[in-house]
């Protein structure tokens, strides 16, 4: 059952007052709605190097009501994968194990041991947060940045090349749940890790998280953001259940409906794209719009 | 009746994890270990040992995984050699600072490049940094014996603990080993304790970001920063000098064999002159000292069992008296010397004994090391002045 206002969402916080992450944090925001959906009391996270290291607190202090077990950077899928193995082997039932790791530690360094426990089948949920770079260190590009973006290691010409389709190489994993979703559309986001928690076997989440100080704009867009990489379909929303694709929320009334923005809507508001191109944000839309064909075509034969 | 098997050294580590009954084993193949992963994984499935088997896609995911295993609670088990243990360099650390009772066997090879896939020991040498226990071992059945020291070592200090045997000329090759029943190694050694605690309510943040400073957790209480906690791990690591000991000696109580703890000694109750070394290479100065002895030089060996922790104390013990101390190991620091050779020196050094200390390496990437080479050069020590060199470099 799709939940269908916020006031159905679990009233019980997982995240006390007092993180580390910055103001309007989509990351935040990802977690803060992805734990509602969990049981924080039988869930245990596994977090690389990142944003996420620091939003769970120093050393003695968590503001998280959740057992976390930090691993390096590139580790995520291993360390997920041995903690699964762990509770099996000594006999702790009915945890569920969740990977939460920025689009660095997914797309990049951390990509084959992903990949590794995506292959082996490991029961256990895995959400990357993408913010679209390295945040943590200071916002340099990543394989998921964005065409046309101004990162700290790409300063001048802007980032050249497309964001990677991690999607689709999670996807060819051919694993039971694959899913996108965003914190500007939380009912979606909580029913797709609600959903996911409920599945046996890999499960992928990717989530678009804005990031204020990393893409340039002022904290109160933080929603608007999200919202507006859905309506110009940079960001889709759609889960993959069992290899059955479908359209969500307000990518499923965008399909329906029409009335898809442009890209220059969306890169506007964004310091980050700031140098980019009347040709870049041509090339940008060209590739928006082809990943949105294939998308809506897909959703198509899913229905028929 | 006893079981003695004709085994190499990597069956009778397969054999050690399983009578110590590991519950999760993730590894990845690389000569010489492979056999061990392989002989697991067989037992595995043919349901003799009941325990998780990840086929993990590298190394630092072994090492990554097992780490988190252990976290929840289970006795782990993984091997390497060469450069799967150098692309573990991260995690070794991170498993030692994470203070997880992992037990791995490393299988010593010269490490690429240029490739070799042979015995020497610059692999583990070159780990000796990360805050693990390090054992070297002589023969299979010291290796099995170890494995099975090594759990309740590890299980009691909270430290990664590495066994160290020789690629080929070991791991390959077969001798008689007394393989122990599972009734006298459950004896031995307890099921794995639960140290994390993972429980229902209780939210744990386990290896966070730390400040440098102690401060306060959320009950008012200073808890450690960076610095403490790793001297926490100096010290402890420090102190387990004495637990190796002790747990050899609990050992020979049960299994009727001891090791002799981090250092043992050979012939050297008259001698005026010393052979240091490690692993099998170790063995072999035992051949030399029998021969030196023969040509007139009261010579025996010290074996060094612990590389780390560096048993200085026990080593500076029973070289004292000695005249003339020749290192010889299979690893290098490169641009100085050997590493046993430098940390003996400094160990010496600190108690004030003053023989001539001579390092020499040998046998690196599998050349063949022959007693007579190491008591020509052990005498050439002897006689003249202390020398620094690589024995038997041709070409
Ligand atoms: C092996 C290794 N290389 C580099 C780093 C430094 N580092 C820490 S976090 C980080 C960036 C993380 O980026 P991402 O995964 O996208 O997460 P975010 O910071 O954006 O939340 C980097 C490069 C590290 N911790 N470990
Ligand atoms: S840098 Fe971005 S992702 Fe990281 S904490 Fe700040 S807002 Fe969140």
């Amino acid at each position: 059952m799709a939940t269908k206002a916020a006031k159905e969402l679990p009233k019980e916080e997982f995240i006390l007052p007092g993180t580390r992450s910055c103001a309007a944090c989509g990351l935040m925001l990802t977690y803060r709605h992805s734990l509602k959906a969990l049981d924080p009391g039988k869930t245990i996270v596994a977090v690389p190097a990142s944003c996420m290291t620091v939003l769970h607190g120093v050393y003695p202090i968590t503001p998280v009501k959740v057992i976390c077990v930090n691993n390096p950077f590139a580790a995520t899928g291993a360390a997920a994968s041995g903690i699964v193995a762990g509770l099996k082997a000594t006999g702790k039932a009915g945890y569920t194990v969740v990977a939460f790791a920025g689009d660095g530690g997914t797309y990049d360094i951390g990509i084959q041991s992903l990949s590794g426990a995506l292959e082996r089948g490991t029961d256990f949920m895995y959400v990357c947060y993408d913010n679209e770079g390295y945040m943590n260190t200071g916002t340099q590009r990543s394989s998921a940045s964005p065409a046309g973006a101004v990162t700290t290691t790409t300063p001048i010409l802007a980032k050249l090349q497309h964001k990677k389709d991690m999607l689709r190489i999670v996807e060819a994993h051919r694993i039971p749940y694959v899913a996108t979703a965003s914190p500007s559309f939380p009912l979606d986001l909580y029913d797709k890790v609600r959903k996911a928690k409920e599945i046996k076997g890999s499960r992928y989440i990717e989530v678009h998280a804005p990031c204020p100080p990393g893409w340039g704009f002022p904290n109160k867009d933080l929603i608007k953001m999200g919202k507006l990489a859905a309506d110009t379909a940079v960001h889709v929303l759609y889960e993959i259940v069992d290899g059955k694709f479908r359209l969500t929320s307000r990518s499923l009334r965008l399909a329906e409906k029409g009335g898809k923005k442009t890209v220059a809507d969306y890169v506007k508001g964004q310091t980050r794209f700031k140098k980019i191109t009347e040709g870049q944000i041509q090339a940008l839309q060209e590739f928006t719009d082809r990943r949105w064909y294939e998308f809506m075509e897909r959703h198509q034969n899913g229905r028929s | 009746m006893k079981d003695i098997r004709i085994i190499t050294a990597n069956t009778a580590a397969a054999i050690a994890a399983s009578l110590c009954r590991v519950q999760v084993i993730a590894a990845y193949p690389i000569t010489p270990q492979t056999p061990v992963t392989e002989e697991l994984a067989a037992m595995v499935e043919r349901g003799e040992l009941n325990a998780e088997y990840l086929t993990v896609e590298s190394e630092h995911s072994a090492m990554a995984s097992v780490v988190a295993a252990s976290q929840m609670g289970a006795r782990v088990f993984t091997a390497s050699s060469a450069n799967g243990l150098l692309y573990m360099h991260e995690m070794l650390h991170w498993a030692a600072g994470s203070r997880v009772p992992v037990v791995m066997a490393c299988v010593n090879r010269g490490v690429g490049a240029p490739w070799t896939i042979l015995n020497d020991q610059q692999d583990s040498i070159s780990q000796r940094d990360t805050g693990w226990i390090q054992l070297y071992c002589r023969n299979s059945q010291e290796v099995l014996d170890t494995l099975i020291q090594a759990y309740k070592i590890a299980e009691r200090v909270l430290i990664p603990v590495m066994v160290c045997y020789d690629g080929f000329v070991l791991s390959h090759a077969s001798t008689p080993v007394e393989a122990p029943v599972v009734e006298d190694v459950d004896k031995f050694l307890p099921p794995c304790p639960i140290f994390t605690g993972i429980s229902e309510g209780s939210y744990m943040n386990l290896n966070p970001l730390i400040l440098s400073e102690p401060r306060q957790d959320a009950e008012g209480n200073l808890r450690p920063g960076y610095m403490d906690l790793r001297y926490k791990l100096q010290e402890d690591l420090i102190s387990s000098l004495e637990i190796i000991k002790e747990t050899d000696r609990e050992f020979e109580a049960v299994f009727g064999r001891s090791w002799g703890g981090p250092v043992w000694s050979y012939r050297m109750e008259d001698a005026d002159h010393a052979l240091v070394s490690m692993g099998s290479l170790a063995s072999e100065c035992t051949l030399a000292a029998d021969s030196l002895r023969q040509q007139g030089f009261r010579t025996g060996v010290v074996g060094v069992r612990a590389y780390r922790p560096f048993p200085a104390e026990a080593l500076c013990k029973a070289l004292q008296g000695v005249q003339t101390v020749a290192v010889f190991e299979k690893d290098v620091s490169y641009g100085y010397m050997g590493a046993v050779a430098t940390d003996l020196k400094a160990a010496l050094f600190e108690r004030d004994l003053r023989p001539k200390v001579a390092s020499f390496v040998a046998g690196l990437g599998g050349r063949d090391v022959r007693p007579e080479q190491l008591a020509e050069t052990a005498a050439e020590a002897i006689t003249k002045r202390s020398a620094h060199k690589w024995i038997d470099v041709r070409g």
